[in-house]
């Protein structure tokens, strides 16, 4: 089965004080080529300990995962990663972050340039390509990120909270370009997200999760993403549906976040 | 006591200095952003260094060098009162078998240039007779007044009085331009007024360093030219520099990627981080001799913990963010290595050689004073066994300048080479 596949993924951190978090639990799920999924979740519940054993960079305790029928065990060019921030390279200019997968591959020249600049075009950054990535605005260096990942043309893309350190209006743009993005290149995508606005336009599976032990506590199909593409997003916004869900999910993670609270209250 | 008169004189010129530099002539001339900020106190990236203050503050030093060993390049109104020169007279009065009589003593003062013998004096009459004896400027001197009279202390006579004015063993009397104390055993002891100057040999005047280091650079000091000297500190630093930086940061990088290299050099690195450099100096002599080898050894090691150092925590220092985003871009380990974890750790690794420079420097001026036969260290340590304080001087303002040009060279270095610092 093409896809990605994860059975029953668990994952305990045993901490050095003899103690252990259950970060994960008995995750599973399955994602066809081409699907958008967000993930949404208080605070602590394994999104990024998720994320991170999807990319390869921690091994799960148990469960297995599956990328296209074979094994996932570490990192690889398949599976491209896009982070909050700092994650580029800063003593590369904007044209050497976006080439820097095909320049690993030992892709010539001519190729790498035509990709290269194929991709500043979609991100919009053609006249940046000589600027060092510091010298960019927080929007404008996630661009470069999505555009780096995109270079490197991976079966899946990871993103851990990417827009989560830009303003509400350049972050409004970025969820455009995402979907745009999506729907262009065909791309299984994972998002991971604070906010629950975002994860109904950007996903059309969401899922919710909930902590301690993290584990899937919900799982959605919504039409927003779809209706999303190449659209005014606030208008998507005003669809009847939107708000209702916007507020189930709202109320869901809040009764979490409570739980949680008093949990620790007790505790202490 | 004079201490204090200079820094005196120096906060007088510093508190002066700003009110007319800030008040009077920078008033007209600030218009820049900074200007408009209305919170500056607290505020750092609003402190500029003023190049006004800047300026003032080395004519100031050079001033109050001047003013205190008498410069020729000022005026005479602003040297401070020179120790005297001329000469002193005082009358003694002797006492023997219960007889006194008075006696005169003059003394010429003379300048150290000019060694003068003491003056022919009539010997007068009673039986203490007059003295005469020379003394050199800044220096005081014993005058047996008894030598050549009819009763000598071994007979007997007592200095009761100078002056007229009675005087104990220990005691001092003022006299005109200097001061006259009985010496434990009864000889008067000559001081002459020293003044608010420094003498020459403890510190030359300006111009005097300057024709000195004319003359180093003509002739030369110990058969070696001033260039030498300099040149063989300099080769000595960047030599050892470059083996230290050779093996400290392949060795840094090895312990910020390996457990076991971590382990097996934690411990000498951590353990030889805190001796400096100039502890080791007695047994790099022991085991190398005072020769080339000792020296650039010892500077090898001065560079090597700190490089290694640097490259440690230029490694430790990546974003873990970057190394993932690296991998999952395709990058093997190598293509980590080359392409993120050593320009990640460039700025590091250009601190740490700043501060490596910096200890080099200093312990090769260290190690030339103990043993050397050319180098900088070693022309102030022969100049001072010669008591040749100008071309100690010389050196201490050669060794300074030289250490400074070495940073700005290194910052300018790093501005072109890792001008991402900080911007991660
Ligand atoms: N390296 C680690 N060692 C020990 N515990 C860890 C480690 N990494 C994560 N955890 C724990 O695992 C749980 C999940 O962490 P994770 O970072 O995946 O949460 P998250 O959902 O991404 O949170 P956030 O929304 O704040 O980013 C937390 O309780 C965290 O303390
Ligand atoms: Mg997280």
């Amino acid at each position: 089965m093409s896809g990605l596949s994860l059975q029953d993924i668990s994952m305990r951190f045993d901490l050095p004080n003899g103690g252990s978090v259950q970060a994960l639990e008995n995750v599973s799920l399955d994602l066809k080529p081409g699907e958008l999924m967000s993930v949404l979740g208080p605070s602590g519940c394994g999104k990024t300990t998720l994320l991170n054993i999807l990319a390869g960079f921690l091994a799960q305790t148990s469960g297995r995962l599956e990328l296209n029928d074979h094994e996932i065990t570490g990192p690889d060019a398949e599976r491209g990663m896009v982070f909050q921030k700092g994650a580029l390279f800063e003593w590369m200019s904007v044209r050497d972050n976006v080439g820097f997968g095909p320049s690993m591959k030992g892709m010539p020249k001519n190729d790498k340039t035509e990709i290269v600049n194929h991709l500043l075009d979609v991100v919009g950054l053609q006249e940046f390509k000589e600027k060092a990535v510091y010298e960019l605005s927080g929007g404008m260096q996630q661009r470069v990120a999505l555009a780096r990942c995109l270079a490197n043309d991976p079966d899946v893309i990871l993103m851990d909270e990417p827009l989560g350190a830009l303003d509400a209006l350049t972050r409004e743009k970025m969820q455009s370009l995402v979907l745009k993005l999506w729907k262009e290149t065909g791309k299984t995508i994972i998002l991971i997200t604070h906010s629950v606005e975002e994860a109904l336009l950007l996903g059309e599976r969401l899922i919710v999760m909930a902590p301690r032990p993290g584990r899937i506590h919900k799982e959605y199909r919504l039409p927003f993403a779809e209706l999303g593409v190449g659209a005014d997003l606030r208008e998507v916004k005003k669809h009847p549906d939107f708000a209702v869900k916007r507020d189930e999910i709202l109320n869901m993670i809040w009764d979490m976040e409570e739980e949680i609270m008093g949990r620790t209250e007790e505790a202490s | 006591m004079t201490g204090l008169f200079v820094l005196a004189i120096y906060l007088g010129i510093f508190i002066a200095a700003y009110f007319i530099v800030t008040k009077v002539v920078q008033r007209a001339t600030m218009k820049d952003y900074t200007s408009l900020k209305t919170v500056t106190f607290g505020d750092e990236s609003a402190v500029r260094p003023n190049r006004w203050a800047g300026i003032i503050s080395i004519l100031t030093l050079f001033l109050i060098w001047g003013m205190f060993t008498g410069s020729s390049l000022l005026p005479k109104f602003l040297h401070a009162p020179g120790a005297y020169v001329g000469t002193l007279e005082f009358t003694y009065t002797a006492e023997a078998d219960g007889e006194r009589d008075d006696g005169t003593v003059t003394v010429v003062v003379f300048p150290r240039e000019t060694e003068t013998a003491a003056p022919d004096v009539e010997p007068g009459d009673g039986f203490a007779k007059n003295d005469s004896s020379a003394i050199a400027q800044w220096r005081t001197g014993l005058v047996r007044v008894d030598k050549n009279d009819e009763i000598t202390k071994k007979d007997g006579a007592k200095v009761v009085a100078i002056n007229g004015q009675a005087i104990l063993p220990g005691e001092t009397v003022q006299i005109e331009n200097g001061a006259v104390t009985l010496s434990d055993k009864g000889t008067p002891n000559v001081a002459p007024y020293r003044g608010w100057q420094m003498e020459p040999l403890y510190l030359p005047p300006p111009e005097q360093v300057w024709s000195r280091t004319l003359t180093v650079l003509s002739d030369g000091f110990r058969s070696f030219t001033l260039f030498e000297h300099l040149g063989y500190s300099l080769f000595r630093v960047v030599a050892g520099f470059l083996l230290g930086a050779l093996v400290g940061i392949p060795l840094g990088y090895a312990m910020g990627l390996s457990n076991w290299f971590r382990g097996w050099f934690d411990p000498i690195v951590e353990f030889m981080r805190p001796v400096p450099p100039l502890a080791l100096i007695p047994l790099v002599i022991i085991w190398f001799g005072i020769g080339e080898t000792g020296k650039i050894i010892l500077l090898f090691l001065a560079a090597l913990w700190i490089m290694a150092i640097a490259a440690r925590s230029g490694v430790s220092g990546v974003n873990i963010s970057k190394v993932h985003a690296a991998y999952s871009l395709g990058a093997s380990k190598w293509q980590i290595m080359r392409h993120v974890i050593m320009p990640n750790s460039l700025p590091e690794i250009f601190t740490g050689a700043r501060v490596a420079m910096g200890v080099c420097w200093g312990t090769v001026v260290a190690a030339e004073l103990v043993a050397a036969e050319q180098g900088a260290g070693m022309m102030i340590m022969v100049a001072s066994r010669f008591q040749n304080t100008d071309i100690v001087i010389l050196g201490i303002i050669l060794i300074g300048v030289i250490g400074f040009g070495i940073d700005m060279l290194m910052r300018w270095a790093e501005r072109l080479l890792v001008p991402w610092k900080g911007k991660g």
